[in-house]
């Protein structure tokens, strides 16, 4: 028993839930409360829950963070709305050295159970810093845990699962997939999540290629099995959801089986996740390689100006031009 | 280039209750009120805080330390605001915060091992309501008001204290936690040791104005205090976490006193200030002026202070034994505490790397 709802939707029930779990819950950041998020995330929250645990901050990213360090430190558990992927840096110290950190200094005495949720990613026509996908500079960074929906259902689970989680976990929401349909059951508990928070999943299966993807590429790369699947070729798409800790076991079990793997992101792809993910694959999968590790990604550029984007940013055919490089080899 | 001369003039509008010669002033705002007995045992605080820190510098001094972040003029702030604290309020040092330590509890020994290189503060921080130190300038005055915004949600009437110096006035953290102090009306008191120097830059540098007179544009209320009076301390910071008990918090206040010491072990202060600057600001010296107060109004004999002396030895003595004996934490450790729930990459990492070392062994063997 589901009901039809955006990831979006998806995201609101589940804070809803995770607030109601456990009263330690509380929603930080700018806009969050009256208007319920730029991206209406937190819609009507406020209003059931009141000021105190769905808090609107001043305008000051670095505030909101740091502040959700001493709420932590006493005992809550915070999750800390960014409004926007580019305006996350203000808040860049605090996350990489005392968020990360803490658990670490204090040795365990002090957790960090605190949810950053970024909406991430282009797609939207939006302006300079809006678009971005930020995500490398986080997974770099130990002590932090990164992970990405790609559509409702995981999007309704994976909040709720990265609130009770007792380390600080980076939450990037693509944001040009909020309006995405899909059948969830809002009504099971959480103990019923159908997999870990920190574990990939096959989207769709495949024998001759792997597509390696995350968040807003996922349906990039169904898509472009399907239209593979036309012209004779069997594409696996294996969703990572989470970037760090990386889910390993699905990704190597679908290189022996096919042998041929493209990683598919927004991101530039110097020095990025594909670059590790290459490196992975190429030290634990040698000799089941027909072809090296391709990277089918955003260019070494800052992400341009939205006329651009379409280009920038990987689509059907670009993917596609991706497996037939690697079955040149 | 010329080096800096900072004056130690008191400012006319500085809260003092003792001046450098030890002699009681009466301030219409902050009362006297203190019982000898009280004066007695601050004076205790201050000198054997005092002994703790030199004998951690010579520590460091002889390569059992790989740095030491020095206090000495700075005890009669740390010791002021410390003891003003209750048992339930948190704290929120910076890195230097030897004397406050003191006044939670904190062994000296998890002081030492922390600069030893051993581990980043071994103390329990919820446990002893003092957070472990934070080198990153001014981040913890953000978590001192949201941990002040935690307790106003528990309906709690603890008070919160973030210690910072005058370098981190400049930091937009710093500027944030002000604001969202002021917005949510978070108990929290701002205690700012204006040292006079961050490194080698004076605080001309940081701001054009008197520190405490920033709090007002940010909504609350600043005081200065003089920073080597202990007692004065005490009653500043007294009055500023009752309120914020009452829900009139946050209070700015700025300490005002000198860092007698280099920044940390590592600096050399004669590149930047003068000597006749520490030469005239020894004469405000916290520790002396209390002792000249105890000593004018009879309140005690040499032998008091013979005994404290001692008793500062032993202590000093227990910090260097201690401090050479302790033994490096186990190579695990390094892989354990990164996350509370372990990752296998770390575990396979972590297995792989004792594996590696444990291989050295047995070649030995």
């Amino acid at each position: 028993m589901g009901e039809n709802i955006t990831l979006g939707r998806a995201l609101n029930i589940g804070l809803r839930r995770a607030m109601e779990d456990d009263p330690k819950v509380l929603l930080m950041g700018e806009d969050i409360g009256k208007l319920g998020g730029v991206f209406r995330v937190t819609d009507g929250l406020q209003k059931d829950f009141g000021e105190d645990r769905v808090i609107d901050t001043p305008l000051a990213e670095s505030g909101i963070i740091g502040t959700a360090v001493g709420l932590a430190i006493r005992g809550y558990r915070p999750v800390c709305e960014i409004q926007f992927d580019g305006f996350v840096f203000p808040a860049y110290d605090q996350i990489v050295t005392q968020v990360a950190k803490m658990h670490q200094r204090t040795r365990g005495k002090v957790k960090m159970p605190i949810v950053i949720r970024i909406p991430y990613g282009g797609g939207i026509g939006a302006v300079e810093h809006h678009s971005e996908s930020p995500e490398a500079y986080f997974a770099h960074t130990p002590g932090l845990k990164v992970v990405s929906p790609s559509n409702p259902q995981d999007a309704f689970w994976m909040i709720q699962q990265a609130i009770a989680c007792d380390d600080p976990i980076v939450f990037f929401e693509p944001k040009r997939r909020y309006h995405d349909k899909a059948e969830v059951d809002t009504s099971a508990p959480l103990s019923a999540a159908p997999q870990h928070l920190f574990s990939a999943t096959v989207a769709h299966s495949g024998t001759d290629a792997t597509l390696l993807c995350y968040g807003p590429m996922v349906k990039t790369c169904v898509t472009a099995a399907a239209a593979a699947k036309e012209e004779g070729r069997s594409l696996e798409v294996v969703d990572l959801r989470t970037l760090s800790p990386l889910d390993m076991a699905p990704i190597i079990a679908s290189t022996r089986k096919t042998g041929r793997v493209i990683v598919v992101h927004e991101a530039q792809g110097s020095l990025g996740m594909g670059a590790e993910l290459a490196a992975r694959i190429t030290e634990e999968c040698f000799y089941d390689l027909e072809a090296p590790v391709l990277r089918v990604t955003g260019f070494d550029t800052p992400y341009p100006p939205s006329r651009f984007e379409e280009d920038y940013l990987p689509d059907l055919d670009r993917v596609l031009d991706g497996v037939d490089r690697a079955f040149g080899f | 280039m010329s080096l800096h001369y900072v004056t130690p003039e008191p400012v006319p509008d500085m809260v003092q209750l003792l001046t450098p010669e030890g002699q009681r002033v009466d301030n219409p705002e902050f009362e006297w009120t203190f019982t000898d007995d009280e004066i007695r045992g601050l004076y205790r605080d201050l000198a054997i805080v005092r002994r703790i820190d030199v004998e951690a510098m010579a520590l460091q001094r002889q390569g059992e330390l790989g740095i030491w972040a020095s206090c000495l003029g700075q005890e009669a702030a740390q010791i002021g605001s410390g003891r003003a604290l209750s048992p339930n309020d948190m704290a929120f040092p910076t890195y230097r915060e030897t004397g406050v330590a003191w006044c939670r509890g904190i062994d000296p020994l998890d002081l030492t091992a922390a600069w030893r290189g051993l581990n980043y503060g071994g103390w329990d921080p919820i446990e002893k309501k003092f957070n472990l130190y934070t080198i990153v300038i001014g981040s913890q005055t953000l978590h001192a008001v949201g941990y002040a915004m935690g307790v106003q949600k528990d309906h709690a009437d603890d008070a919160v204290i973030a210690y910072f110096g005058d370098g981190a006035s400049s930091q937009g953290d710093v500027n944030e936690a002000f604001i969202f102090a002021a917005s949510y009306d978070a108990p929290v008191v701002f205690f700012c040791q204006n040292n006079q120097y961050a490194i080698s830059e004076p605080f001309s540098r940081q701001s054009r104005v008197p520190l405490y007179h920033r709090a007002e544009g940010f909504g609350f209320r600043g005081i200065r205090v003089d920073g080597n009076d202990v007692l004065a301390c005490l009653a500043v910071t007294r009055y500023a976490l009752e309120e914020c008990r009452t829900g009139n918090g946050p209070v700015l206040v700025e300490a005002y006193t000198y860092r007698m010491s280099a920044h940390t072990s590592n600096d050399d202060p004669t590149r930047y200030r003068l000597a006749a600057e520490v030469e005239e600001w020894t004469l405000r010296d916290p520790i002396e002026r209390v002792k000249a107060y105890l000593v004018r109004n009879g309140h005690v004999t040499q032998s008091f202070f013979d005994e404290i002396d001692a008793e500062g030895n032993e202590i000093a003595t227990r910090l260097r034994a201690g401090t050479l004996a302790m033994e490096p934490p186990a190579l695990e450790e390094m892989f354990d505490w990164a996350y509370a729930e372990q990752t296998d990459l770390l575990t396979k990492q972590r297995k792989d790397f004792v594996d590696y070392k444990a291989s050295f062994v047995s070649e030995e063997a």
